[in-house]
């Protein structure tokens, strides 16, 4: 089935109500689409990691259980974590919510097809690993649905949607110096005594 | 109520300075402290496929408000390499504590080129790397180190010598 569904859409609407939740984003396009979304200090973008985003998120959801933590990251990104969705399905964090924007490539580095692009279902995988939920989103209909259970459906729930594969504009956030993003969604988090 | 052990003192080091989350990727070293921490579930101890994730967990944790520490054995600092940029470049504190093989008389072979080469590939990445080879000095390198990672804010790794865990003997036909 050929995808309908546009990133840059895809992840404005995901986040136009996204409260007080934290925000990880996987390097790449992932990264670009939320900033283009809007930069936030409780939000943090990675610029390389890759295959961090839902660990990264794990440790947040552990660490702040009373708020909701989302993990946005892309299909190539998310298939060189693979074991993360196990540790983090058994370790069941319930604010946990992993969304996957899956364009079946790697963008950033020419289109080359990802293993996503021949048939790897990372729903079937999250599913596979413990996730409490996990899902196929290839539709506005069921992006609509699944936009409320982002932020309140117990977890750890798993979300891949299906978009098209065209290349967007580079986003970026206000500096990429990673002392100063963390010290930014600390302090917005935690309170000033937390900037370092 | 056995006589405490150095993993004992680790771990009542480690809960002293406020440690919260613990990743590990099972080790026989490390086997003590690991069944300590998942008994004390005012923690978060979290077993991982492979000690890259761990790097990962540290980060959110610090982000989150917690401090944690990473347990491992010296072939999986091979595997944390390019994630260790990452607490690199934002300046986060990492303290793993890793047990050697490779070292003082390892007998299988393959375990030597990882466990000769974790000292060098850790201070590749930037990270602190301390080295204890005696018992009773495990507990205050890893409170110094505590102390570096989370005052200084750097990345520290503690290497304990196989002559502190005792080399691990194979005799064919008896189990592992």
């Amino acid at each position: 089935m050929t995808p309908v569904l546009n990133r840059r859409l895809v992840t404005a609407q995901l986040l136009r109500n996204r409260g007080n939740a934290l925000l990880v984003t996987g390097l790449g396009s992932p990264t670009y689409d939320a900033c283009a979304a809007g930069d936030h200090p409780l939000t943090f973008p990675l610029l390389g990691a890759m295959g961090s985003s839902v660990m990264i998120g794990l440790g947040l959801a552990k660490a702040q259980p009373q708020r909701r933590v989302v993990v946005i990251t892309g299909d190539g990104e998310m298939l060189m974590g693979l074991g993360s969705l196990a540790t983090a399905g058994v370790a069941r964090p319930a604010n946990l919510a992993v969304v996957v924007i899956d364009n079946g490539l790697y963008a950033e580095t020419g289109m080359q097809r990802a293993h996503t692009g021949h048939g790897v279902d990372l729903a079937a995988i999250a599913k596979g690993a413990c996730f409490v939920s996990a899902e196929t989103i290839t539709t506005q209909a069921g992006l609509d649905a699944f936009e409320p259970r982002l932020y309140d459906a117990p977890g750890p729930i798993f979300a891949t949607i299906k978009v098209t594969p065209e290349q967007t504009p580079i986003a970026l956030p206000p500096t990429l110096d990673g002392t100063f993003l963390r010290s930014r969604f600390r302090e917005a988090l935690l309170g000033p005594g937390a900037r370092d | 109520m056995s006589t405490p052990t150095w993993p004992d003192e680790l771990y009542d080091t480690l809960m002293q300075a406020g440690i919260r989350q613990v990743g590990y990727v099972p080790d026989a070293g490390h086997r003590r402290l690991i069944d300590r921490c998942h008994a004390n579930t005012a923690i978060t101890t979290i077993s991982l496929t492979t000690e890259e994730e761990g790097i990962g967990q540290m980060v959110g944790a610090y982000l989150g408000g917690q401090r944690g520490v990473l347990l491992m054995q010296s072939s999986g600092v091979g595997n944390c390499i390019n994630m260790l940029s990452l607490t690199a470049e934002c300046r986060i504190p990492l303290l793993m504590v890793v047990t050697m093989r490779g070292d003082w008389g390892e007998f299988v072979p393959w375990q030597v080129w990882m466990g000769q080469g974790a000292q060098a590939a850790l201070e590749a990445m930037g990270v602190l790397v301390y080295r204890v080879d005696e018992r009773e000095r495990v507990a205050d390198t890893v409170a110094s180190c505590l102390a570096l990672a989370y005052n200084a804010r750097r990345q520290v790794a503690v290497l304990i010598g196989q002559q502190v865990i005792g080399t691990k003997q194979f005799k064919l036909g008896e189990p592992a």
